[in-house]
């Protein structure tokens, strides 16, 4: 098990550093490959009122001047033993692990992401916990349930949940819980959940059941039909033949193997999440990471989009590990194997 | 500084449609007109007084904006909204009169005791500041901390967000800032004989430099406390408020700042307790908490979104709350001279026969985004008159005029170009779109090519390598003036001299001697009516070249929430005047 941990661990750094090389390549090289110059990147960093000087010291000052694999070798130093930036009358000293600085804001990209990151965080958290709780529940049920009332209010309910994007339910829910109704009179405004935990709460209760509500809906059609293949395996008559409680039969052999490909996707889903809910993010106006590199790219702000690319490769990598241990935990197949 | 009343006065007429006689009245004592009333809500009534008049105090102001400001370093901004916000806690040398109408364009002393007093032909200017005026940690305000402003702002290399007029005007040599020249005493430009005065020197006589120092890069900055870039993140407070937190691109609180004096600063109050700032709000989500009435203000002061819009429009009881006013852009096309076949006046004339300023205006949204255009200037700035060179009926294009300036150009059958357009604004395309119908109809063949707006100055429609390569010879842009004057607003889009090889805002590429001359004429000209003369010529100049085609004179809706006290829109910062709106 440590060996399988230990070759996931550096298989999952190889392919940091690469989605580091492509990254920055796309940033950074491909601008250069079809034309732009350095001072043509410059020009972007220096606000309205650029004059050539300007533009020269923009170039100086964020080092664009230099070859790319000069850069990406900065950005790797930077990552293993630290950087220097220049605020003008100091220096600051950006200790390792440092991602390197905004071009827009001047601020450390790490702290950004620190600072974005445990929005994001509590969006997902619990918006995961609702989807993967009802969309399994309701995709189970329905199965057990095939073609009854039940079975297709819950799909087609499922249906308009994939169909609807989240800027539509989204904006409807805030329409109607915070603007018309007053539920929340306030829209939605993120808190800490260190410094009001039932604030916290509050607040985010509107972005969870709206992120859910997509997830749930694709969970739930995805539980019916694994459930429904499963019902139909030889084992599951096996264990019905068997005299086992019908229980029994559903909740240990046909929901485990069902939950395999779930938990496949939910640790992708997660993952992916972690490095930004974009739509839910910017519909509710939460101040995540998502929001924040939509920012960035709009912004071309080069390496904050960098460092959030980076930590997004890294949770999906985490997240797949995870999942890939508790395999073992959910099918006792993959443990025999 | 007096101001031409005629001009001014023809100027406001089309501003503000309404009485300016209103301003003068008013029982309140927060400089505006009021309307005696105790309020009196009405649709524009802000515009022209001040709603709501109020001293009283206390509760938490919240201001709202779908980005972030560029920086809150005084020193480091260049977006009007900004200029008006950071006179909470950033008191420049000089300000504009916080009152509603006319009496707003008028230049006062803030930090100083009056305005400049010009020698030497214009080129030195001498200012003496107020004493006793303190910074937040207590410690008193002096000359050279706004002399190291000025130097910080315009000659270094890390704070590149502002203007540079100051690098333009100064006989500063080659000064190379503080943070390389540690030694102020080399910036020559000013010069600080005792702690309480300053000595700008000139290279160029320039009698609109009171206008200069209204910029809050004038507000000092001691070099102690200077950090550079970071300096945003707490910027040392000389106003009523001050910094309590700073989450770069999320939000920030100001509090009341203790060593602030009524005393020094005749032009502020200290009306609420707090004011915050929500970054990154989404534009719909910012519309329903001004409506709902838990948000106060959008900051950027750009006004309701298309749905909104509707809705307070629609709506007795909001529409009463709401104004709209001229935000002081102007919306145009440029063609560009270097561009072939509008190298040909005849063709440019063409264009600005054919165009269909109706349909153009009704592309921007309608009347409530603003009027049809027909001048270089807007009437917003000194210098507006009234006239259209290219008039059409209807203001619905003329495509016999057009044809035979076709005729006249040797393009008898039209011909094919590009309209440049901002991809990611849909009121930008809509216009493309209707002046690409218009010119259709008398043959020119339009192709409409999007660009980023974050990088349509730097890299595409403002480089003009670009945009001779790519030849795109009409581009869609706007212009909003740094002040309210017309050389503030024609320098940098006409002058030869404001021709860049990127962030070109002259994107016609206009070169012509007669308008250099009445803009540097009109600089060093000290009599008042006779530069704003100067301006007028300078617009008529514009239009006669042709390669200037108005759309409109911007307008925006902007929404009051019923609770707020003192609200008024400031003409020159071009929305409400921030500083002075207090909660009831």
């Amino acid at each position: 098990m440590i060996a399988f941990i230990v070759r996931r661990l550096v298989a999952a750094v190889l392919l940091l550093v690469i989605v580091s090389m492509v990254t920055f390549a796309i940033f950074f090289l491909v601008p250069r490959l079809v034309g732009s110059t350095p001072d043509d990147l410059a020009s972007r960093y220096v606000g309205r009122d650029a004059s050539p000087t300007s533009v020269q010291a923009a170039k100086k000052r964020l080092h664009l001047d230099d070859p790319v694999p000069l850069q990406y070798g900065r950005f790797v130093k930077g990552i293993v033993a630290g950087d220097e930036f220049d605020y003008g009358p100091q220096t600051v000293k950006c200790s390792a692990p440092c991602f390197g600085y905004s071009f827009r804001t001047s601020q450390n990209v790490l702290d950004l992401i620190k600072d974005r990151f445990p929005v994001t965080a509590s969006l997902v958290f619990g918006a995961s916990i609702l989807w993967l709780t009802g969309g399994v529940a309701v995709g189970v049920l329905s199965a057990l349930k095939r073609r009854s009332f039940f079975d297709r209010a819950a799909m087609s309910i499922a249906l308009a949940g994939v169909s609807l994007p989240i800027y539509f339910t989204g904006l409807v829910s805030l329409s109607l819980f915070a603007y018309t109704w007053k539920i929340w009179p306030d829209g939605v405004q993120y808190a800490n959940l260190l410094d009001n935990p039932v604030k916290w709460a509050y607040n985010l209760v509107l972005p969870w059941v709206t992120l859910a509500f997509l997830y749930a809906a694709m969970y739930a059609r995805l539980t019916r039909s694994g459930m429904l293949e499963t019902l139909n395996e030889d084992y599951i008559r096996t264990a019905r033949a068997k005299g086992l409680p019908e229980r029994t039969v559903i909740t240990k052999h046909a929901l485990r193997a069902t939950l395999t490909p779930i938990l496949t996707i939910f640790g992708l889903d997660i993952g992916l999440l972690l490095g930004g809910a974009v739509l839910t993010e910017s519909t509710f106006s939460l101040p995540g990471m998502g929001k924040m590199v939509v920012d960035a790219i709009t912004g071309n702000d080069l390496p904050v989009v960098l460092g959030v690319v980076m930590f997004t490769a890294l949770f999906v990598v985490l997240a797949n590990l995870i999942v890939d241990l508790l395999y073992g935990v959910v099918d006792p197949r993959v443990r025999h194997n | 500084m007096k101001r031409t009343k005629t001009t001014v006065g023809v100027a406001l007429s089309a501003v503000l449609a309404l009485g300016l006689a209103a301003c003068g009245g008013g029982s309140d004592d927060n400089g505006g007109g009021g309307d005696g009333g105790g309020g009196g809500s009405a649709f524009d009534a802000a515009v022209s007084k001040v709603v709501n008049p109020s001293t009283k105090t206390g509760g938490t102001l919240k201001y709202v904006i779908t980005d972030a400001p560029d920086s809150m370093d005084p020193g480091n901004t260049y977006y009007a909204y900004n200029w008006d916000f950071t006179r909470y806690f950033a008191r420049a040398l000089l300000t504009f009169d916080p009152k509603p109408g006319e009496a707003g364009l008028k230049v006062v002393p803030d930090l100083a005791e009056g305005l400049g007093q010009p020698s030497d032909g214009g080129k030195t200017w001498t200012y003496k500041i107020r004493k006793g005026v303190k910074y937040e940690d207590g410690t008193e305000v002096k000359a050279e901390d706004i002399k190291y402003a000025v130097a910080r702002s315009n000659y270094t290399d890390e704070l590149q967000g502002g203007p540079h007029y100051f690098t333009q005007y100064l006989a500063a040599g080659d000064y190379k800032g503080p943070y390389k020249d540690k030694n102020l005493d080399d910036f020559k430009g000013i010069e600080t004989p005792d702690d309480h005065t300053l000595v700008f020197k000139l290279n160029q006589p320039f009698y609109e430099f009171d206008y200069l120092l209204t910029n809050p890069q004038t507000s000092p900055v001691p070099k102690a406390k200077d950090t550079g870039l970071k300096y945003q993140e707490h910027p040392v407070s000389t106003g009523p408020y001050m910094f309590e937190n700073h989450s770069i691109g999320k939000s920030f609180a100001l509090v009341k700042n203790p060593n602030w004096s009524a005393a020094t600063d005749p032009l502020r109050k200290q009306l609420v307790d707090r004011v915050e700032l929500t970054m990154k709000v989404t534009g719909a989500d910012i519309d329903n908490r001004l409506l709902a009435g838990t948000e106060h203000l959008m900051l950027a002061g750009t006004g309701a979104e298309a749905a909104a819009r509707a809705k307070i429009l629609s709506s007795d009881s909001l529409k009463k709350n709401a104004d709209n006013p001229l935000t002081g852009f102007l919306r145009y096309a440029m063609l560009s001279t270097k561009v072939k076949p509008f190298d040909n006046i005849e063709c440019r004339k063409a264009v600005q026969y054919a165009l269909d300023r109706t349909a153009t205006q009704g592309a921007y949204g309608g009347p409530v985004a603003g009027d049809i255009a027909t001048t270089a200037l807007p009437p917003t700035e000194t210098g507006y008159t009234k006239y259209d060179l290219y008039a059409t009926p209807g203001n619905k294009g003329d495509v016999n005029k057009a044809k035979t300036a076709l005729q006249a150009c040797g393009q008898p059958n039209g011909f094919e170009t590009n309209i440049a357009v901002r991809g990611d604004r849909d009121k930008e395309v809509a216009a493309g779109e209707a002046m690409q119908q218009s010119l259709a109809k008398v043959g020119i063949k339009a192709q409409i090519k999007k660009y980023p707006s974050g990088d349509y100055s730097s890299q595409y429609a403002g480089k003009p390598a670009f945009v001779h390569k790519e030849k795109l010879g009409i581009i869609i842009a706007g212009w909003g003036s740094d002040w309210p004057t017309g050389f503030g607003f024609l320098s940098q889009i006409a002058h030869s001299k404001a021709i860049k090889d990127s962030s070109n805002y002259n994107e016609m590429e206009l070169e012509d001697p007669a308008i250099d001359k009445l803009l540097d004429d009109g600089a060093k000209t000290e009599d008042i009516a006779q530069r704003e003369q100067m301006w007028s010529q300078v617009d008529k100049k514009i239009m006669e070249s042709a390669a200037l085609v108005p759309f409109i004179y911007e307008k925006t809706l902007l929404y009051r929430p019923p609770n707020l006290t003192n609200v008024y829109f400031h003409l020159a910062y071009k929305m409400y005047d921030y500083p002075s709106i207090g909660l009831q």
